[in-house]
């Protein structure tokens, strides 16, 4: 840990004050990857991502012999994995870009799920293909309706405010009969047939076309959110996330980017919500526990919060490691807790911890600015980088 | 919204001349949520996080009373094999060494999740969120680990009864049992001893200091480490005793127990101001008020007034942001 203090080069030095050493080791091995990935051609590098697209769409069918489970593989990743991937991308938004603790993440997903029911059976019958959008709004309603009130409280208050929401979501649906209350909703819609991807076949069948439609979802939303990242909002996500007060001062305003996290961040959940009351088709209070939230939270922090790449990896070691340690029985969750906290312990940032050039890339530029000022170049004298040193 | 009814409905009537009744079970609960809701402020004031694994803490040590009661054969032994059922001195000394065996897995269980989740991060200086994964992580294993190895696995383990429900007095009508008044009694002295312990001691202004600017303290020759283990400790013994309390109240136990009542007290905390000790005690008596309250005017559903501490919890925060009293564990008395 500390034999490289002293041979450290100046960004990891800056990294290392403000991250400690283990992260500044973790930038600049990161940095390799990001360097080599944007040194490439972009024909190329769109090339790389149709593959990766393909090789997803074709998971299924390979037949993979690396990835035993005792389940069937395409059910795992059709009603599991895939679902996690999205959710995580969802919570990612509020708690890794604009850094608000949300601990009742599930309540999101439950809206999602309970408005699909409720439209397609409960108490109307609407297309499936407009619940969902419904469904998506009525998420992100709830999502400022939450908001709206909340989040000019400080992080930890926030955090025990999202919980009460998760539980007081499920208690209400457990509580009123229009919701269905203990029993819960069946025969909700699943989604009309497309050609060869039929919902309504076998088993095999449904979970394929589910899988298609779950990775359709996370791609959609993958590159929506990619997008939105390197925007103005997804710039002032950064600066509310890094320092809330700054940003202000700076002129974001921080109230309004926050209640756009949350929104964004609660439709994307309540889109994973109607895709899981969609694949199961009977829903109940209790298939929204609140430990399930802090799974989905485990999720964003063990693949690393702020990377959409890190948290699609650590959605699916969260959702694949208890279905793999399986052969444990009852045990597996023990063993979960465990690794949580191991893996917690020896890779903080978790696996693929959020770029940090974010942080250390306006000092590396300030440093060739600074030398250019003290050599007498009164041109890059008014610069912004000369605001940012003195 | 009329289709949207309850599993009860509205009857005020009915929760006047309940009332009383549900502002002693009020009581009995508010007691328990704030001795628990001390382990949350008190590591939340030292170390700015949520000290997620109090729960378990609360579960082990509800597990443990009862082991102390089951496996030592207290009531029979102390009769040789007559009558289980204890009054007076008898009763008052059963009571005594069960608070003490529950306080102890308490403290130990708590000092056990510092060093294992808590003080390897410390160590590397790890985010903030980190802690709160680590801490889900050990309350996740504890809770299994008990699930899966404990007693009676999943199941429900019921204590046996080894003193009489008696009525004591009545208060506007409502009846006071034995029992009522040992949990508040009981969570009263340890509550009391806890406030002298921060304000008074030594090690109690070391807790203070460490909340005030951790910095500051450790140049000042306070040992933080050490404060810190301290810290925990407490917290610990104060939810063993909580624990305790509640099987009395209600003799059941399972692996889960710790969650909806670690949530509950976590909620009484930040209610009160997180970080303050006198806050986290007025925080869960009130909770426990409005929970009772809320379901006895729902016709006693029991998730509704669950809904409605976490609203008033809401409402609370929005005139408040930080608490009723306000977070100064380090700035005020106590």
């Amino acid at each position: 840990m500390s034999q490289d203090t002293t041979s450290a080069p100046p960004p990891t030095a800056a990294a290392k004050l403000v991250f400690g050493s283990r992260f500044a080791a973790a930038a600049r091995r990161r940095r390799t990857i990001e360097t080599r990935w944007k040194a490439l051609p972009r024909p190329l590098r769109a090339l790389f991502v149709l593959v990766l697209v393909g090789f997803i769409y074709l998971l299924p069918s390979l037949h993979l012999p690396i990835i035993p489970t005792s389940s069937d593989f395409t059910a795992l990743l059709a009603i599991i994995i895939v679902p996690y991937v999205l959710v995580a991308l969802g919570l990612n938004v509020v708690v890794g870009m604009a850094g608000l603790l949300d601990l009742g993440y599930v309540g999101f997903y439950a809206v999602g799920a309970y408005s699909l029911a409720i439209l397609t059976s409960q108490h109307a019958t609407v297309p499936w293909l407009i619940s969902i959008p419904l469904s998506v709004g009525i998420s992100m309603l709830a999502g400022l309706l939450l908001g709206a009130p909340t989040l000019r409280l400080r992080g930890d208050y926030l955090a025990i405010v999202t919980l009460g929401f998760g539980e007081i979501i499920r208690l209400l649906a457990k509580s009123s009969d229009w919701m269905g209350a203990q029993s819960g909703i069946g025969n909700i819609k699943s989604p009309p047939n497309l050609g060869p991807i039929k919902f309504s076949g076998t088993i095999q069948e449904r979970n394929t076309a589910f899988y298609y439609l779950a990775v359709t979802f996370v791609i959609v939303v993958f590159f929506f959110l990619r997008r939105l990242e390197s925007s103005r909002v997804g710039r002032s996500w950064t600066a509310i996330r890094e320092d809330e007060d700054a940003a202000e001062h700076m002129g974001v305003p921080t109230f309004k980017f926050k209640l756009w996290a949350f929104a964004i961040g609660a439709g994307i959940g309540g889109l994973a919500g109607t895709l899981y009351a969609s694949n199961v088709r009977f829903i109940n209070p209790d298939n929204f526990q609140l430990k399930l939230s802090i799974l989905f939270l485990a999720a964003v922090v063990f693949g690393g919060p702020g990377n959409m790449v890190g948290v699609v990896f650590g959605a699916v070691a969260v959702s694949y490691l208890p279905e793999r340690l399986r052969f444990l029985n009852t045990t597996r969750y023990f063993w979960f807790g465990v690794v949580l906290m191991v893996m917690m312990v020896f890779r903080p940032q978790g696996l693929l911890p959020r770029k940090l050039q974010q942080r250390i890339k306006p000092r590396d530029s300030v440093m060739p600015a600074f030398i250019d000022v003290s050599e007498g170049d009164p041109d890059r004298e008014g610069g912004p980088h000369g605001t940012a040193t003195a | 919204m009329a289709t949207l009814s309850f599993g009860g409905f509205l009857t005020f009537a009915g929760f006047l001349s309940r009332f009383w009744p549900s502002t002693i079970t009020g009581l009995v609960l508010g007691a328990v949520y704030a001795l628990v809701a001390l382990g949350y402020t008190l590591v939340y004031g030292v170390l700015r996080l949520i000290n997620f694994a109090n729960s378990e803490v609360f579960m082990l040590s509800a597990f443990g009373s009862f082991l102390a009661i089951e496996v030592l054969n207290v009531p029979q032994r102390l009769t040789g094999g007559g009558d289980p059922v204890k009054t007076g001195w008898e009763l008052i000394g059963i009571l005594a060494l069960c608070l003490v065996v529950s306080v102890v897995i308490g403290g130990l269980s708590a000092v056990v999740v510092e060093r294992v989740a808590y003080r390897p991060l410390r160590q590397r200086n790890a985010p903030r969120l980190v802690f709160l994964i680590s801490a889900i992580g050990a309350s996740f294993a504890i809770s299994e680990a008990v699930g899966e190895w404990g007693p009676q696995q999943r199941d429900e383990y019921a204590l046996t009864k080894f003193f009489k429900k008696q009525q004591l007095f009545k208060v506007f009508g409502a009846d006071v049992y034995n029992a009522n008044v040992i949990v508040v009694v009981g969570a009263a002295v340890m509550a009391l001893a806890l406030v002298l312990f921060v304000s008074k001691s030594r090690v109690g202004r070391g807790i203070r200091a460490v909340a005030q600017d951790a910095e500051t303290a450790k140049l000042m020759g306070v040992n933080v480490d050490r404060i810190i283990l301290i810290t925990f400790l407490v917290g610990g013994l104060m939810a063993g005793g909580a624990a305790f309390l509640y099987e009395i109240h209600t003799p059941f136990a399972r692996y889960d127990v710790g969650f909806s009542i670690g949530i509950k007290a976590f909620t009484a905390a930040v209610l009160g101001g997180i970080g303050n000790v006198r806050g986290a005690l007025l925080g869960g008596v009130l909770l426990g008020l409005i929970e009772s309250w809320g379901s006895s005017l729902f016709g006693s559903d029991q998730n509704i007034g669950n809904v409605a501490a976490f609203v008033t919890l809401v409402l609370v925060l929005m005139v408040r942001p930080s608490g009723l009293l306000g977070e100064s564990l380090g700035r005020s008395k106590a």
